[in-house]
Parts: structure tokens; C-alpha cells; sequence
């Protein structure tokens, strides 16, 4: 095996400051990012850029870090999970509105909708984190952070309830007819740069057509 | 509601998980660590000849049976599962030899050949002549039933198996220390782990140290089989002396690690003409593939809720878990209950169909009411809320209305009413003798117990319980990594158990703890007294027996209720079913963190409408032929229609402030409910997945004709097993009128 010093330096913006790598042209970002970089945010769920645990950010595009040869991001912007410093308020939302359970494709998931750009729709939602899997929660979770996160106002939390026995809580459902859609900027970058965001935004499942 | 149960309160583990710092297994590293790597059989069957190491050996530790210290087996229920295989391998993808390497390209690299002379496999279930257990339950005079009846209804129903697909893959770190080994990984039960590893190793129980990373989902799929991997890594790193990380990828996890058990289930029902059952005669089967595992607990819940939520006054389940020479089944979230529950379910929909009765009635009318009595004899409590769930769903979802406004269109609706008992079957509890501590800190407390949290809110909710018993704020409440040096064993973190019966002895412990601080703080407390921990020990509550010899008694401490109403459209042309819409009215005892449940709740239905209609596990010759994310198909985001939550409460007297089990219970009715409303359409399924080849080759549902309900009246309409082969592709629904017999009185549809 050729030692790590044989390579030539890879140089890219991670997280906003200059990282130069020695690594092999073809491994993949997300075992750099990992490795040599110690940003152990980015998950490993498939390695087969199914799952969407790896996703990270690569000009403000949602990835998935186990297809990319990280020569692919040379001189480019790479946003991981770690970028976010624990600050931006979609953080916060998964948090709040249980959009994390076991947390493995948190990071991912959160990334992926960062890039979706500010104030998406419920539709915009669930077709742009179409490539990420969450076996947890029914995404019904995330799509309260993400929903709540987006919007101007935060409605308020259901942790308060009344008392008595039997009691029934409604859950707040009527996603579509509750949540009103809000444009969104133009030029927000908000779809997916890989197959499967390109399958989700031509209004196909991504992952339903292939069997065995 | 109380200050702090009963409210959804930040997760204490949300921010880490967020901001990606908590750390799972793949996140760990030490100092000269080795990778490990497992070189599995590829045979079902047969006998180990010769092993070829076609590489250079320096810096490899190599691990093969000889180097077991202790006994070869993963210790467990039946001690029967091999750690290393010793000669013989019984499945595709059993270990065989560990390998070892500091770099992982080599490791990866390393060529391994075994030659085998391969045995003769058996991977029909129904041909197997073994079994690791069977189940017999009793119930009155099961001909005296079947004598008051009016109709006789039968039906086979099948199941497949289930991959948990936790998102993060398996993964152990072994590190060499104190004259023996500690653990680190991603696991339900260090407990279970430990007592495996001290069998194994043949080391004293102190010099195992069994803790847990962030456990990245588990769904079961972490109870059992992280013993084997734990083994595996404390094998080579005792060996080799330096820690050993063992991380599977995707494929391994999925070739090798345990599924949910398929099942075939067959009924055969007495009933009334207005819809009463008399009788009931159940069989299960269940695929335990090539070792025991936690087959034989895994029938008895299924047994044990093979009647449904229903009451008969004369009942007969049998049950047999049988071995296959496919990897092991083991345990999966409803543990044995989805696949009953699946056959009991669609089987009372026949009913329904046959009887030309509104299937809502024909379950509101048999369904369990408190005072009555299960199929053990258990007399159920006032919170047995089988009627509440069924009316909330049935009217939250406009259930009749959309029936009548969806017949002779490609949409269905379909409903199932269940039930799921929380806690350990039987006994199992009792024997279980679990603890939990509660130790005093200067703020408030810190919780000690060996349930683990992998995403389903442990830490967040056993706080709340601590915190609401001793009067403290929920964030002066810490609990404690589950880490066997630290940790008292609570039992595992499995059954629906955590919350009802770990939590309600950590109350105990806070109630103590609170009497024993009367009046002072918890700081004062320590300046005063010196450090204080608190432990409770389970005992059953009053009443509850259960006798394992005759399978009658108490099955559970308490049963959770729910009613799934489940819409479908079906593509006229390729015949894929997608559900449009879920109502999920599910009764908990109390929430005690409404967000927690709920999540829950929509989590074990996207669960379940997977197991329901997309995923499939292929095997051939005895291998998962789809081991991989691509082709093991889960639901995304596009594939869950909008799930609409209905929390009930009945309080439970003996649980944790009224709660009862909830995690395993939202998976139980899905597939059923689907199943319920595809044949809604006229589909005559009951089988999954409802993948469009089984659907399309499903026949029609006798008298019905296609995408009409079941109105008609007794005698025109219904059919008993009929035309065989749904799902085999036998015949595009082509019914044969001769068949459909099962509405006649007392005349039974021939089943095969």
C-alpha cells in the first residue's frame, strides 16, 4: 500500500477554514472526513449512497460523502454536520420536535435539509430528504423540526395537556392544509446534486423501482 | 398531569445527536488498535475441510474455535449457537476465523478459502424435524365451541421475514485491560453481552466490563446478536493484546445478523350468524432458522396473541418454532405478536366478509372488555381499552363513510384492532429479578440501570420518572452510561419493558429517596449523611401467575390497546398498493412523554408499512440474495402517507404513574390494516409483503368481485381458503364458484 505522504495535497474549504489532506484521489470524503480529518459527525450507514447518513454539504449541495472521491472536492466548499456548531436552529428543531431518536442519521438529515434553503413546504420536505433514511421516527418528526424550524414562528410545544382518564391527544396532522407555503428565494440551492435527489425532483420514488 | 410526566420535555440526548458529537461505535479509536474482520461459511450446510490463508501473515492475528478459552457458544436460551463454528457450519454466513490488522486495507485484502463437503440443507420450515419449542394453550371445549356455530371459517396466512435496518450498522470495540477485556458497542443488553462473554472467555464476572456507545437503532436487532460480535472482538483482542475495533458494513449486517422469524399461521373459527366466535383453533409456525437463539420466547408471544384482542370461551393454539439451515431468526419489535396478530386480523376480516357484517361490528362485538378473559385465563383490568380504540379510530378516520365512498374506486380502507403486552411473557420477569439504582447528587439524582437508549427516549424518560417522584427538576437529574461496572442489572432493554416496569422501580427508588431526605436538600442530605443510592428489586404486583406448564395465568402485567385504520390506492396497472393515509389510535396507560410515544407510534407504523408492502427478504440457498440498502427496500419519506396519532390513556395501577409498555405495539396492526384494505379492493391477499406480484396474483375475493366491501348478506358472499397461491403466482384471481363454500352453515372451505 502506498504511504499517505506519496500523495499530492488535496486542499479544500471544511467548514469554513482551508484543510489540506494527503490521501488517495479516489478514497472516499467520507473516510477522509472521518480519518484524517476526525469529524466523525458524517455517518456510515450503507456505503452505497443509499442511506443518506453521509450526507454532507459540497457548494451548498447535499452529497453523499461515500460516492465522492474527495479529489471531487478540491477547491471546494465542504459543510459538515461540525460547520453547523450546534447553532442553527434546524439543531435545535430536531431536538425539540423529535425529529432525532437514535441520532445515526441526524447529522445527514439535517444537512440535507439545510440545503433545501429557508422556509420549504411540506412537499419540498419529503421530496428533497427522499435519499436520506430514517428508521425511527415515520419522518413525521422531522418534518415538525424542519417545518417549525423554517417558519417565522414557533408553534407552540405540545408538552402541555390536560388531565383525565381516557384521554385522547390529536395530534396535529393536516400537514398540507396547516402548513401554507412560503416561496422561497430563488436561488436557493435546494436539490440534490445526486441521482437520488434527481429521481425525487422528476417525482419518482428513488428507491422503489429497483428489486431483486 | 404532574410536573414533569406527562410532558413532552427536551431530550437529553437531542443537542448531541444534533450537532453530531455523540459518539457510536465507528466513532471510537485507541491507541494501536486492531480492525477485526469475520470470515463467514458459504454454505448452508455441511462440514469445514480445509481453510486456506492465501496471504501474508505478519502484523494478522488470526482467531479460529481453538482459541476459545471458554465454551463455544453464544449463552443465551439454549447455549446451542457456536461462536466459531468448530468443523461444521449450519447457515450461510456463520463465523468461521476472525482476522485482525492494524491496517484495514490489508485486512480487507487478506484471501481466505474454505472448502467444505456440503451436508444436505433443509430450508422449508414446514419439512424441518426439528423443534426448539412448542407451545400449547387450552381454553374450554374447543368441540362444544365449534358445536354452537353457525359458520366455520378457515384460512393459512403468511408472513416473511423482516430486517431491522437500524441505521447504524453493528459494531464492537474490545479492549484487552485488568486481566481481562472490556467492551464497548452498540448493543441493547449489556448484560446479556456480559454473561456471554464471561461463558466464552471463562473469565470471572468482574473481569468483564460491558459498556454501551450510542446505540444508532436497535429495534431488537441489537438483543441478541452483539453477543457474538462482542465475543468475537474480546477473542482477538485477548489474543493479540491490543484493543480490536469489529464494525460490520451494511452487507455483513445484513447476511449475517438476525431477522424477524417468518410464520405460517393457520385458523380455523366457529361462528354465530350475527358474528360471535364460539371456537378457535390456531397452529403457528415459525421459521427459527439454524440456532435457537430467542426462538422459543419469541413463540410464546406469538402464541399468546394469536387470538387477537378477542374473546372466545373456547380456544386452542399451538405453536412450533422449528430449525432451518438459514441464518438465525431472532428478536424484531413485536417479537412473535406482528405475524400472529397479521393472521388474526386479516382471518377476522374473512369473518366479516363472510358473515356480510360491517367489520367494525364484527370486532366491537368480540373484542376483549375488562373483566373478561383471555385465551390463558388471565381476567383483564379496567384499562383494557379494545372498544375505546376501535371507536376512536373508526370515527377519527370516517372509517364507514370512506368505505361506502370508496367502493367500485381503487382506493381501499382497512382496519385492525390488537393488543400487546408489555413486560417479559409469564414468569419472565419474575425471573429477570431486575434492579435499578437511584444514587443521590448534590443537585438532585443520578439514575443507574442497564436499560439502554437507542433512540427511543430511556434516558429523557426514566429522568422525567426520577424527577417527578423526588420532586426535583427534570434537569437535576442525570442517568448513568449502561456500563456493567457501574449499573445494576435491570434486565434488557426488550418487551416494551423499560418504561413500565424499570421505570416504575426507579420511582420506587425516588419515592424512598425522597423519604429519606424529608425535609433537607439533596446537598444537604450529602453534607449531612454521606453518599446515599437507593435499589429496588422487582417484585410482581398482587395476583399476577402464571404457570409455564399449562400456559395459564397472567401472560402479562398489562396489555397496551390500538386500532390502525390504513387507506390504500391501488395502481390499476401495476398493481403497487401506496397508502394515503394512516389513523393510529393507540391506548398507553399514560404518556408519560407525549412526544416520546407518539414518536413511537409513528415510527413502528412507517415500520410496519414496510413489513406490510415493501420489504422483502430474498433468500437462495439459504442466503439473503438482496443484502444491501439498494435492494432491501424501506420506506423513505415518499413512501409514508400522513400518519394521523390518537394517544389514549387508561392508567395502569402497577405502572410507572399509569404507563404501560408502548415501543413494540404500533408495528403489530400494520400489515394487517393494509392487508384489511387491499382486500377491501376485492383482492383475496393474506400474505406479505403486499409486494404488486402478490397482488396481482392474489385471487378475487368470492362474491365480492372487485373494489366492493363486503356488504352482501350471508351465504352469497365469502369463501374459505378457496383458490391456493396467492403471492405463487397461481391463477390471476380466477374464481372458481364451486370453491366459495365458507358462508354455507357448517361447511368449511376446503383448506388445500
Amino acid at each position: 500500500m502506498t504511504t499517505r505522504s506519496a500523495f499530492r495535497p488535496i486542499v479544500f474549504t471544511l467548514n469554513g477554514a482551508r484543510a489540506s489532506v494527503r490521501a488517495h484521489p479516489m478514497a472516499r470524503l467520507l473516510d477522509v472526513l472521518r480519518e484524517s480529518c476526525g469529524l466523525t459527525g458524517t455517518k456510515e450507514g450503507c456505503g452505497e449512497g443509499e442511506c443518506g447518513a453521509c450526507t454532507v454539504l459540497v457548494d451548498g449541495r447535499a452529497v453523499n460523502s461515500c460516492l465522492v472521491p474527495v479529489a471531487h472536492v478540491a477547491g471546494r466548499k465542504v459543510l459538515t454536520i461540525e460547520g453547523l456548531k450546534g447553532r442553527h436552529p434546524l439543531q435545535r428543531a430536531f431536538a425539540e420536535h423529535g425529529g432525532t431518536q437514535c441520532g445515526f442519521c441526524t447529522p445527514g438529515m439535517i444537512l440535507a435539509a439545510v440545503a433545501l434553503g429557508p422556509h420549504p413546504t411540506l412537499e419540498d420536505v419529503r421530496r428533497g430528504l427522499a435519499g436520506n433514511i430514517c428508521r425511527c421516527t415515520g419522518y413525521e418528526g422531522i418534518y415538525r423540526a424542519i417545518l417549525k424550524s423554517g417558519g417565522a414562528s414557533r408553534a407552540s410545544d405540545s408538552g402541555t395537556r390536560n388531565a383525565g382518564s381516557t384521554r385522547q391527544e390529536k395530534t396535529s396532522h393536516a400537514k398540507g392544509e396547516a402548513r401554507s407555503r412560503v416561496p422561497r428565494p430563488a436561488s436557493c440551492s435546494r436539490r440534490r446534486s445526486r441521482p437520488a435527489g434527481r429521481l425525487a425532483k422528476a417525482g419518482v420514488p428513488p428507491r422503489r423501482r429497483r428489486r431483486t | 398531569m404532574g410536573l414533569v410526566v406527562g410532558r413532552s420535555v427536551l431530550r437529553s440526548d437531542g443537542a448531541a445527536k444534533a450537532a453530531g458529537t455523540a459518539r457510536y461505535v465507528a466513532d471510537l479509536a485507541r491507541p494501536g488498535m486492531l480492525h477485526a474482520r469475520t470470515i463467514r461459511s458459504a454454505i448452508p450446510c455441511g462440514e469445514v475441510t480445509r481453510i486456506r490463508l492465501d496471504f501474508d501473515r505478519a502484523g494478522f492475528t488470526i482467531v479460529d474455535a481453538r482459541d476459545i478459552p471458554g465454551r463455544n457458544v453464544i449463552s443465551l436460551v439454549a447455549d446451542d449457537q457456536p461462536c466459531l463454528a468448530d468443523g461444521v457450519v449450519r447457515h450461510v454466513a456463520e463465523p468461521v476465523l476472525l482476522l485482525a490488522h492494524e491496517d484495514r486495507e490489508r485486512l480487507i485484502e487478506a484471501e481466505v478459502r474454505i472448502e467444505y463437503r456440503p451436508g444436505t440443507a433443509v430450508l422449508d420450515p414446514a419439512a424441518s424435524g426439528r423443534a426448539f419449542k412448542t407451545v400449547s394453550i387450552a381454553k374450554g371445549d374447543l368441540a362444544a365451541g365449534f358445536r354452537r356455530a353457525d359458520f366455520v371459517v378457515e384460512g393459512e396466512y403468511r408472513t416473511g421475514h423482516q430486517e431491522h435496518l437500524y441505521i447504524e450498522p453493528n459494531g464492537m470495540l474490545a479492549v484487552p485491560e485488568n486481566g481481562g477485556v472490556t467492551i464497548i458497542g452498540s448493543m441493547q443488553c449489556p448484560y446479556y453481552v456480559h454473561r456471554a462473554l464471561t461463558a466464552l472467555l471463562g473469565l470471572a464476572p468482574d473481569k468483564v466490563r460491558v459498556a454501551q456507545a450510542e446505540t444508532g437503532g436497535a429495534f431488537g436487532g441489537k438483543e441478541d446478536y452483539p453477543s457474538m460480535i462482542a465475543g468475537h472482538a474480546a477473542l482477538v483482542a485477548l489474543k493479540s493484546g491490543r484493543p480490536v475495533k469489529l464494525v460490520y458494513d451494511r452487507a455483513e449486517d445484513l447476511l449475517a445478523t438476525t431477522k424477524r422469524h417468518p410464520s405460517v399461521v393457520r385458523h380455523r373459527t366457529g361462528v354465530t350468524r350475527d358474528g360471535r366466535i364460539t371456537a378457535m383453533d390456531i397452529e403457528v409456525l415459525l421459521d427459527g432458522g439454524a440456532y435457537c437463539t430467542l426462538s422459543p420466547v419469541v413463540l410464546s408471544r406469538g402464541c399468546l396473541h394469536a387470538t387477537g384482542p378477542y374473546r372466545c370461551d373456547h380456544v386452542r393454539v399451538t405453536g412450533r418454532v422449528v430449525m432451518t439451515n438459514s441464518p438465525p431468526n431472532g428478536a424484531f419489535r413485536g417479537f412473535g405478536a406482528p405475524q400472529t396478530l397479521f393472521a388474526a386480523e386479516v382471518h377476522v376480516e374473512r369473518i366479516a366478509e363472510t358473515l356480510g357484517l360491517d367489520p367494525v361490528r364484527v370486532r366491537a362485538v368480540n373484542a376483549l372488555r375488562p373483566g373478561d378473559t383471555t385465551a390463558t385465563g388471565q381476567v383483564l383490568g379496567e384499562d383494557t381499552a379494545a372498544l375505546d380504540v376501535l371507536r376512536a379510530a373508526a370515527r377519527r378516520s370516517g372509517f364507514a363513510r370512506k368505505r361506502r365512498a370508496y367502493r367500485g374506486t381503487h382506493r381501499g380502507i382497512g382496519l385492525a384492532l390488537f393488543f400487546h403486552g408489555a413486560g417479559f411473557t409469564g414468569n419472565g420477569e419474575l425471573h429477570l429479578q431486575s434492579k435499578a439504582s437511584l444514587e443521590l447528587t448534590p443537585r438532585g439524582a443520578r439514575v443507574l440501570v442497564s436499560s439502554t437508549e437507542m433512540g427511543q427516549g430511556q434516558r429523557t424518560v426514566h429522568a422525567q420518572i426520577v424527577a417527578e417522584a423526588l420532586g426535583v427538576p427534570y434537569e437535576a437529574v442525570e442517568v448513568a452510561v449502561a456500563d456493567t461496572a457501574v449499573v445494576p442489572d435491570s434486565g434488557p432493554t426488550v418487551a416494551s419493558r423499560t418504561t413500565m416496569i424499570v421505570g416504575g422501580l426507579l420511582r420506587d427508588c425516588a419515592v424512598e429517596m425522597r423519604r429519606r431526605l424529608g425535609r433537607l436538600s439533596p446537598a444537604a442530605y450529602l453534607r449531612r449523611h454521606g453518599p446515599l443510592v437507593v435499589t429496588r428489586q422487582y417484585a410482581p404486583p398482587p395476583n399476577q401467575e402464571w404457570d409455564e406448564d399449562s400456559y395459564r395465568g397472567s401472560a402479562y402485567g398489562s396489555y397496551g390497546w390500538a386500532c390502525d385504520v390504513i387507506e390504500v390506492e391501488r395502481d390499476p396497472v401495476t398493481e403497487e398498493i401506496r397508502p394515503i393515509r394512516v389513523t393510529a389510535a393507540h391506548e398507553v396507560g399514560r404518556a408519560l412523554n407525549p412526544l416520546a410515544v407518539r414518536g413511537q407510534i409513528e415510527g413502528g407504523t412507517a415500520q410496519g408499512l414496510g413489513y406490510a408492502l415493501l420489504e422483502e427478504v430474498v433468500l437462495r440457498g439459504g442466503a439473503m440474495a438482496n443484502a444491501q440498502f439498494t435492494n432491501y427496500v424501506v420506506p423513505t419519506t415518499l413512501d409514508i402517507p400522513p400518519l394521523d396519532v390518537l394517544i389514549l390513556e387508561k392508567p395502569y395501577a402497577h405502572g410507572p404513574f399509569g404507563a404501560k409498555g408502548v415501543g413494540e405495539m404500533p408495528i403489530d396492526g400494520v400489515a394487517p390494516a393494509v392487508v384489511n384494505a387491499i382486500r377491501s379492493l376485492g383482492v383475496d391477499l393474506r400474505e406479505i409483503p403486499a409486494t404488486p406480484e402478490r397482488v396481482m396474483g392474489a385471487p378475487e375475493i368470492g362474491g365480492l368481485g372487485r373494489a366492493t366491501d363486503g356488504s352482501s348478506a350471508p351465504g352469497r358472499s365469502g369463501r374459505g381458503q378457496g383458490t391456493r397461491g396467492q403471492g405463487r403466482g397461481t391463477g390471476r384471481r380466477g374464481w372458481n364458484p364451486g370453491a366459495s363454500d365458507a358462508g354455507a352453515p357448517k361447511t368449511r372451505a376446503r383448506s388445500r
